[in-house]
């Protein structure tokens, strides 16, 4: 990354008695001594080797029905047979598959469209933001107005019809959402573009006779830079809920494939007997949602050139 | 401010419009035949023809569009497919049971988040800041129609104290209320903690500490009002995650509400529902919205409704 161009603007000037340090080393160092962060990057980084190798990790196939994996009575296994053996780690579900095998294959679900998706939204939120920020006139108000009524459409339902079009599968459900909820972080990259806008490298650069899309991309996009990341990983999390609530209503990843919200919508039904269906898959979702907040919870506070007196 | 709120609810106009139009063309492309879902699966194929005719299903895109604006100036907003009633009339008996969940929701984000955060930040760095600030950000990552089962199954299974779902017993509303606004009082706990900071570090805060004000007057005079405000803020920005909410924990306990219906209409492609619960939404978002900026110019002076 062009670091040096970044640091001379990206940091406050340095103050009386404070020397000053390159912007990104900063950044890093600030970030290694937030426990919170680190916490959650280190979660970030289990989480993503658990999906990675979840067909090696998984002791069976996330498919497959066990004979011997529902109880007499037909009802799925708790994890403690009376036997005590470790068959299934976590018991089974409803039809007698293993549930931590499924839990792993999930992560991969989830974390695969909570990435990606989220790669899209930012692409889409800056690209458009930043395009209605420094252009101005018609192109700004044109898109702002979009924006204003893509954030007043009740997005889960416009995410619902789209994906019932469109055949839910998840390379559909990554667009669906990376469509439907781009409008945040263009609302925040506009406001600003707006005031970077005024800045008198900009100035500069416009009395320079640099191309305004020249200015846009190689003076006013490196600023952006911090917010992007930040919104990278917070949005992820986002992503992540959105596609378990998807799934949850049943128009997420299709069965077989095991995602962690279509399998809290079928343990729903079992929630009295067999509470773990439920448990287990909410708090996998919780862990990951958790991970990417403490992580882009910390960044924040690294990137932030100005340590606010915060914590 | 009377100019400004008509010149607001002038501009809503065009978004609701922009929305019908996309909302519209949605199901256009929908793959299933509203035709053949209003004529029921036994249906010869002549019933079905003889129907999509009778309801204009026939003509071309813009032209069954202008019909339906033709008839929404009117204030018919149509006739369900499935359910064989009036739109509206159905909209109208679900939407009290929406707005109770909203109300009721919001008023548990507030009740709990703002004086967790503002706890949080007096006992800075203390235990019960830890302490809420990590129950803050469990509440901000567990998925709320999640929350919403372990609720039940804690206190409506285990310990029976509230019904397991529906709208007949007056405690009804409490667990889907708790549900619809855990994760929000989180959020706001999390915000009202770093503006309340923010707010303890200013100069009026210690100048007014300085001159021998009591704690108790600082606390409502300066404070609170200063830090209450990113709050209002949030509040404009958090109403369409909110209301998106609803329809999840309408969902988990089988409340009878705006969303439910919704996803139905979307499940059965019942078009002319679908239409009509998508609008009424977005209307109820874009009327929290403005209400949430004539709240915040009230409360804040320097606001000026201007724009």
């Amino acid at each position: 990354m062009g670091a040096p161009a970044l640091s001379s603007v990206g940091v406050a000037p340095a103050r009386a008695g404070v020397t000053p340090m390159a912007y990104w080393p900063l950044v890093w160092r600030r970030l290694r001594r937030d426990r919170a962060a680190v916490a959650g990057l280190a979660l970030v980084a289990i989480l993503a080797l658990l999906a990675l190798a979840a067909p090696w990790l998984a002791p069976y196939d996330p498919a497959e029905q066990f004979r011997d994996g529902l109880t007499p009575a037909g009802q799925p296994l708790p994890s403690t047979l009376p036997e005590g053996s470790l068959r299934f780690l976590l018991g089974t579900d409803a039809v007698g598959r293993d549930l931590f095998s499924r839990l792993l294959h999930g992560a991969r679900v989830s974390l695969t469209v909570g990435v990606l998706a989220n790669l899209l939204t930012v692409a889409i939120g800056t690209l458009l933001g930043a395009t209605a920020g420094y252009w101005g006139g018609w192109v700004e108000t044109l898109l702002m107005r979009v924006t204003d009524m893509m954030m007043a459409f009740p997005t889960l339902l416009l995410a619902m019809a789209l994906v019932a079009i469109l055949k839910p599968s998840m390379g559909i459900i990554i667009a669906v959402i990376g469509l439907v909820y781009w409008t945040w972080i263009a609302r925040v990259i506009y406001g600003q573009v707006l005031i970077l806008r005024e800045r008198e490298f900009v100035t500069a650069a416009r009395a320079l006779g640099t191309p305004r899309r020249r200015i846009l991309l190689a003076h006013i996009l490196p600023h952006l830079l911090p917010t992007v990341i930040v919104w990278g990983t917070l949005g992820i999390a986002t992503n992540v809920m959105l596609e378990a609530s998807l799934s949850y209503l049943g128009i997420g990843v299709q069965p077989p494939v095991p995602s962690w919200g279509g399998m809290i919508q079928q343990g729903q039904a079992y929630y009295r007997t067999a509470p773990w269906l439920v448990v287990a898959p909410g708090v996998a979702i919780m862990l990951t949602v958790l991970a990417f907040n403490l992580l882009g919870d910390g960044l924040r506070d690294a990137l932030d050139p100005i340590q606010r007196g915060r914590d | 401010m009377w100019r400004y709120l008509a010149r607001r609810l002038v501009l809503t106009l065009p978004v609701l419009l922009g929305i019908s139009i996309i909302t519209f063309v949605l199901i256009y492309y929908l793959p299933a035949d509203p035709a053949r879902m209003y004529a029921g699966p036994s249906a010869t194929v002549e019933t079905v023809d003889r129907i999509r005719r009778e309801l204009g299903l026939d003509l071309p895109l813009w032209q069954q569009y202008t019909n339906y604006l033709g008839k929404l100036v009117q204030g018919d907003l149509g006739f369900s497919y499935r359910k064989q009633t009036p739109v509206l009339e159905l909209i109208l008996s679900r939407l009290p049971y929406t707005a109770m969940l909203i109300v009721s929701g919001i008023f548990v984000e507030l009740a709990l988040g703002l004086p967790i955060g503002l706890a949080s930040a007096l006992a800075r760095g203390r235990l019960p800041d830890r302490l809420g600030m990590l129950v803050a950000l469990l509440g901000v990552s567990a998925p709320p129609f999640w929350l919403g089962l372990m609720l039940l199954y804690w206190f409506a299974f285990q310990i029976p104290i509230f019904p397991l779902g529906g709208v007949e017993h007056p405690t009804s509303i409490v667990l889907p209320a708790l549900t619809a606004g855990l994760g929000g009082a989180a959020w706001y706990a999390r915000i009202m903690r770093s503006s309340t900071l923010e707010v303890l570090a200013a100069d009026y805060v210690r100048t007014a500490h300085a001159k021998g004000q009591s704690r108790h007057l600082v606390l409502w005079r300066h404070l609170l009002p200063n830090a209450l405000n990113p709050i209002i803020t949030m509040a404009g920005m958090d109403i369409p995650w909110f209301i998106g909410g609803v329809v999840l924990v309408e969902q988990v306990f089988a409340w009878p509400g705006l969303g439910r219906l919704a996803v139905e209409a979307i499940q059965t492609v019942d078009v002319p529902l679908i239409l009509g619960t998508v609008s009424v939404t977005a209307l109820i978002v874009v009327l929290s919205g403005i209400l949430v900026d004539l709240v915040q110019s009230l409360v804040d002076p320097r606001i000026r409704l201007s724009r």
